[in-house]
């Protein structure tokens, strides 16, 4: 059946929930990008026959020609929603992607992930007065500038504003600026303690 | 849930919303038809009963996808004719009539509500009573959902959740989410900075992912 090998792609992205993002599944799109050059060429042909009077190729015509636009559609769905996850990666995990996502994605994704990288920095560099602003930050209305933080796992050193360094180890709790530690909470370094 | 990332919703009565996956997945469900002349061989076999290389003879029993039947239905010229899927008729009509609640939304094809929708595209006589058959059966199901989405707290809602259509199930989703999220608040937990979900299912995901 036409538009099985799209669908199935649809389906392995839809039933990956919440936002996650499966691995890229170029074969799949060849393989329908091949299943679609035929389809064309096909008609092709059976146009320019249609067209000298052969009236019983009009039904075939059609009906290759909506298995194309299905085919198209199922892939240009596939590739935007792809595209909607890995923006919110930007959001969720920082500028850096852990290399098991990396692993994921095409080549024209991440050059389209570092694109974007690279106009929402310029555009959060262009409000806010001189420094710009950081949007990824307070994503929650923060109530103090300090927080307690928990290391869930061992990472290693890491500087503060004032210039001393403190080692995360795991288990160990510290006091720090909330702006410093909220994106390694939300990767999952640190765990916020509410008193 | 993500919270930055929003897919492509549904779109709304007859539209399709092209970059939906839901809508994509929808329009895959299959739909019984009749070849209303012969037809010539396709070359793609259309699912049983035909078999490649032979025409298919007018009257013969089809099933086809929905954006099929959508892209080959015509109401002037009828290449093809569509019936309807058995939900959708007379005698289950009357069921839904009776008590809504009762049926298994999920088993009896994930997207009643869309896919009924999508049929009232095909010009069939008994469109105004399907249309008034899917209006009363959320109407009456509504209560339900929103009821359990609003008041089950940390309990299992599987049993509940698996007899509903896709389009209820998300508004259960939308229901526990907003409960979730009021009790996080209650109990002073709304400031905290939490691990993004993404990343908590990642690092479940870490090793039984590799070979995927």
């Amino acid at each position: 059946m036409a538009g099985e090998r799209a669908a199935e792609l649809v389906r392995e992205l839809h039933r990956a929930a919440g936002g996650h993002l499966p691995p890229f599944r170029a074969e799949g799109l060849r393989q329908t990008l091949e299943e679609m050059r035929v389809l064309y060429e096909r008609n092709q042909a059976d146009v320019s026959e249609a067209k000298s009077g052969r009236t019983d190729l009009i039904f075939l015509v059609r009906f290759r020609h909506c298995c194309l636009l299905r085919n198209q559609r199922c892939i240009l769905a596939y590739l935007y929603d792809r595209l909607l996850r890995i923006r919110a990666l930007r959001w969720e995990y920082g500028s850096v992607l852990p290399n098991t996502i990396q692993f994921h994605m095409s080549a024209e994704e991440v050059e389209w992930f570092n694109r974007y990288k690279k106009s929402l920095a310029t555009y959060m560099r262009s409000v806010g007065g001189e420094e710009g602003l950081d949007l990824t930050q307070d994503i929650k209305p923060p109530k103090s500038l300090y927080i307690e933080v928990r290391c869930l796992r061992d990472y290693g050193e890491f500087e503060i504003d004032d210039g001393t360094t403190i080692l995360l180890k795991k288990n160990s709790q510290h006091f720090l600026p909330r702006w410093k530690c909220e994106q390694l909470i939300r990767q999952g370094v640190l765990e916020h303690i509410l008193s | 849930m993500s919270e930055a990332y929003f897919p492509v919703g549904p779109g709304l009565g007859l539209e399709e919303n092209f970059l939906s996956l839901d809508d994509i997945l929808m329009s895959q469900e299959k739909l019984p038809g009749r070849a209303e002349s012969t037809l010539p061989p396709l070359t793609f076999a259309l699912g049983q009963g035909v078999s490649t290389g032979d025409s298919i003879p007018e009257g013969s029993k089809l099933e086809i996808p929905l954006w099929l039947a959508k892209g080959l239905y015509e109401s002037k010229r009828r290449i093809i004719s569509v019936e309807l899927p058995k939900i959708y008729k007379e005698a289950w009509r009357t069921v839904f009539s009776a008590d809504a609640s009762v049926v298994d939304l999920h088993k009896m094809g994930p997207y009643y509500y869309r896919f009924g929708s999508q049929l009232l595209n095909f010009d069939n006589p008994e469109n105004p009573e399907i249309a008034q058959t899917i209006l009363q059966t959320f109407i009456s199901r509504f209560r339900r959902i929103m009821d359990s989405s609003q008041n089950a707290y940390n309990e299992d809602a599987s049993a509940l959740v698996a007899r509903l259509d896709e389009l209820e199930r998300a508004l259960f989703r939308a229901g526990q989410k907003e409960l979730n999220d009021f009790q996080c608040w209650e109990k002073g937990q709304a400031s905290q900075i939490t691990a993004s979900s993404l990343v908590q299912n990642y690092g479940k995901r870490k090793f039984t992912d590799m070979d995927g």
